[in-house]
């Protein structure tokens, strides 16, 4: 009995790897299994290799994994470019002209089964030459001993606009699968063990953060479409007309922010959605929304820099840009959760933190957790309550009785209340000039003065629920692991990995709140121990930061890596081992 | 209703003669005639001497940055449908640095109006050449003349899907507020360009030189090639509204119905998330 299962798809783009992935993640879904996965693939429409890697188990797990149980190739890269991901045991499936079954050894010494079957031929035979796909997972549902029920059930609901024939041929091909494993397969046969069903949902990065922005009242998205960002812009515009919304694809980049600026100006929870391309072109407007108070959400998801990059790869190299990016000085919160449910509850924190403290919010994703589904439990609507911040309605505006509402107020937190453009007695001036109290050009040094401080100084303060994610391993003086975004699950595991095999212990310190940091939370948390950042970028952008706010200097370290992949556990726990051993 | 007064804003810092007090008088003037009161309007505006034009006039105002009044002012709208949004800015804002967003608001067609303070020069950067400057202008960046040749402003609209493009001239204030007042009252966007004579820094185009040449068109063409060869023959130095269509405006044609300001502070919408979770199950 088995307690996980990693499995793999690889194949040439536009042969069906990820529809194949993504069913075959969606049944372990309905066995109540925790599930991961991670999609590789290339800037190009058709062709180049690509796969769906998936980690299913019992209790929940965070982190699609390093190795490989079951391996099927759809093409002849796919085992050379994952050999050394192989488990031992591991299950090679691929097709070929005979049916063989034989014992190998990968160049990295480890054993594994290669099963070769003429796929195209068994499919063709059953009456469905494209259902070869569904034979190598009844190969998978054998190998698990998966109950066949619940894949027939999600046979008959995928295909179920195709017809009856379409259903029963894929039935047919999933089974001989499954018959396949019992004859020739037998010793290889391993079950999964199942839990109990629960609650959850199978969702990505991505579409947890249309969602949170969304229940939180998002009304206006308008972007322009960037890997990996694009699906939050696809995934609202089918959802926002139904509630009054909608989203825009506009002209350009430029265009994306400019637009949401005007409609949360004029009253409207607006954001726009991009990745670090698009970021740059952003900037200056960032600026417009930091000067003029105007509430935005900004969601970066950070994919491999710089200029055109790797633009289908994982990447962590945003951050100065998205807490420093701009001239002059603007207040603005920088947000990064570390999994997808977090992605739910910080997309709906940012809307609520962007009007409190009307300036922007920039939620930083990385493609890892962007456009890879995971499943997570069932999110808790009571979690975060909206909070419009100093939004004044049309009575409370009246009250002021000015002729020329001050929108620049001076108030003891900096933060002026908001009237909405439409409401009588309420006209007032938003700019990006340096202004008055009543929005009118001011170069008076004094105003100045006290209006850069006024903005500045609003964000003190401003927190989300969690901004710290801390697992404490309850030893003194143990290593401290410090990551941001999508490395949480890597990190989890790399840290629990090292704490077993002794040599080091570390605990593990995910930081959500990335700006303003929570300086005096981290001071308690890292005090004199040593630190090792681990962060997907050259520089260190993460331990670069922290040094900025802390005393740390000869006591924190970075592990990066920057080559478009994310962490493996293995790769942290070398890197982790190997600069411990230079430092002492 | 609003009188003169009311739409008074912050004071001008415009130079004394410039063609920018005509065009701000004409707005103020275009909406005293339709009715609106200044909080139904807002006045979105870029960078440059016309980007002040949205403190000088009291509605609401938002002076954005340099080329962006269009993005911003059709965001306003799509946040607020009931507003009366105009944007404006002047001929380097407009058509050069923002020159992209001008194209696409001119085929996207929301009901807003653009109106463009057109002065072939950079003024407030002290006299620097604009994409409206003409061939062989001569200015402090092309000392041996202009070598590029001058946007087209009225065409570009035309050619691109505009429902309604007009020209006017500071120097005709009123025969320019009738045409803002029906710019604004034009469903869809409305482009009108206005010559508006910078008397520091551009001693080429003066109101001498527009009085002597421009034409006034009767009517508007509904032919958007029989009004791109009038302003062909005439040089683009044409007055008057040029081309006017009947077509649903772009938050028509998306058939929502807008409820984009009813988010409250309080409890999310349980309904809503128990509806959109079954995607994720």
């Amino acid at each position: 009995m088995r307690d996980a299962i990693e499995w793999m798809v690889g194949g040439q783009q536009g042969e069906g790897v990820d529809s194949t992935g993504e069913l075959f993640a969606k049944t372990l879904v309905r066995y109540g299994l925790s599930v991961s996965t991670y999609k590789q693939f290339m800037s190009r429409i058709k062709g180049g290799h690509t796969n769906y890697k998936i980690k299913a188990t019992k209790d929940r797990n965070y982190y699609a994994g390093d190795g490989i149980d079951i391996l099927l190739c759809l093409d002849k890269e796919t085992y050379h470019v994952n050999e050394e991901a192989l488990n031992e045991a591991a299950v090679v499936i691929q097709d070929g002209k005979e049916l063989i079954v034989e014992n190998c050894t990968t160049t990295f010494g480890i054993a594994y089964t290669k099963f070769t079957l003429p796929l195209k031929k068994i499919a063709t035979e059953i009456g469905n030459p494209l259902a070869k796909n569904m034979i190598s997972l009844g190969i998978a549902a054998g190998l698990l001993e998966l109950p066949d029920d619940q894949f027939h059930s999600f046979i008959a609901d995928i295909f179920q606009k195709k017809g009856a024939e379409v259903i029963d041929s894929n039935k047919r091909a999933f089974s001989k699968g499954v018959a396949l494993t019992k004859e020739y397969l037998q010793a290889q046969i391993d079950p999964l063990s199942l839990p109990a069903a629960s609650s959850q949902l199978f969702i990505s990065g991505n579409e947890a953060t249309g969602f949170g922005s969304l229940m939180a009242g998002v009304r206006f998205l308008s972007a322009y479409p960037i890997t990996p960002a694009s699906e939050i812009m696809e995934w609202l515009s089918k959802e926002l007309p139904k509630v009054g919304g909608t989203v825009m694809q506009v002209e350009d980049e430029i265009a994306g922010i400019c637009f949401a600026i005007g409609a949360s100006y004029s009253g409207a929870r607006a954001m726009t959605s991009t990745s670090g391309p698009g970021l740059s072109l952003k900037t200056e407007a960032l600026g417009l929304a930091g000067m003029s108070e105007v509430p935005i959400v900004i969601v970066n998801s950070q994919r491999g820099g710089p200029s055109t990059g790797l633009p289908t790869k994982h990447e962590q190299s945003d951050l100065n840009q998205m807490i420093f990016g701009t001239h002059g000085e603007i207040p603005r919160i920088v947000l990064s959760p570390a999994t997808i449910e977090d992605a739910f509850y910080l997309a709906a924190e940012s809307f609520n933190l962007a009007e409190i403290c009307q300036c922007p919010v920039i939620v930083a994703l990385d493609l890892g957790l962007s456009m890879n589904k995971m499943t997570v439990p069932a999110f808790d609507t009571d979690r975060v309550v909206i909070d419009r911040g100093k939004l004044l309605t049309a009575e409370e505006a009246k009250a002021y009785n000015e002729t020329h509402f001050k929108r620049y107020r001076f108030t003891g937190d900096g933060i002026s209340p908001r009237p909405l453009p439409g409401m009588p007695h309420a006209v007032h001036t938003t700019s990006s000039n340096e202004h008055d109290e009543n929005g009118y050009i001011s170069e008076e040094p004094q105003n100045r003065t006290k209006m850069m401080r006024k903005r500045l100084e609003k964000t003190r303060g401003a927190t989300i629920q969690e901004p710290l994610k801390l697992q404490e391993s309850g030893t003194k003086n143990d290593l401290l692991l410090v990551g941001m975004g999508s490395t949480y699950g890597i990190i989890k595991e790399a840290v629990e990995e090292l704490n077993k095999e002794g040599a080091i212990t570390a605990s593990h310190l995910h930081i959500q709140q990335l700006y303003p940091l929570p300086v005096a939370e981290l001071q308690q948390i890292i005090q004199e121990r040593e630190v090792v950042t681990v962060e997907n970028n050259y520089q260190g952008q993460l331990l670069q930061l922290l040094k900025l706010h802390m005393p740390i200097h000869g006591q924190a370290k970075a592990v990066t890596q920057y080559d478009g992949n994310p962490f493996t556990v293995r790769a942290i726990v070398r890197q982790v081992k190997e600069l411990i051993s230079w430092q002492h | 209703m609003a009188t003169l007064k009311d739409l008074r804003g912050d004071q001008p810092t415009w130079c004394p003669g410039c063609g920018h007090f005509s065009i701000m008088a004409g707005i103020q003037k275009a909406i005293i005639q339709l009715g609106y009161d200044p909080h139904e309007v807002a006045i979105i505006s870029g960078i440059g001497c016309s980007g002040k034009v949205s403190e000088y006039v009291r509605t609401n105002g938002f002076h954005t940055i340099h080329g962006r009044s269009l993005p911003v002012a059709q965001g306003v709208k799509m946040g607020n449908p009931a507003l009366k949004v105009i944007a404006s800015g002047g001929d380097g804002d407009g058509y050069g640095i923002g020159v992209g967003h001008f194209v696409h608001a001119s085929r996207r067609n929301i009901d807003m109006t653009y109106i463009v303070m057109d002065n072939n020069i950079y003024g407030l950067t002290k006299g620097q050449t604009s994409p409206r400057s003409d061939h062989g202008f001569v200015t402090t960046t092309t000392k041996d003349g202009n070598k590029e040749y001058p946007v087209d402003p009225i065409a570009t609209s035309v050619a691109n899907g505009a429902t309604f493009v007009a020209q006017g001239f500071a120097g005709d204030i009123k025969q320019m507020t009738e045409i803002i007042r029906r710019a604004i009252e034009h469903s869809g966007f409305s482009h009108v360009n206005i010559y508006s004579p910078c008397v520091t820094f551009n001693k080429v185009n003066t109101y001498d030189f527009y009085k002597e040449r421009l034409t006034p068109i009767a009517a508007p063409f509904d032919d958007r090639d029989k009004a791109l060869a009038t302003i062909r023959e005439y040089d683009g130095l044409v007055t008057g509204v040029i081309y006017e269509e009947k077509r649903d405006d772009f938050q028509r044609k998306l058939n929502v119905d807008f409820d984009m300001q009813s988010c409250v502070s309080g409890t999310m919408d349980d309904d809503l998330f128990r509806k959109i979770e079954k995607q994720f199950q």
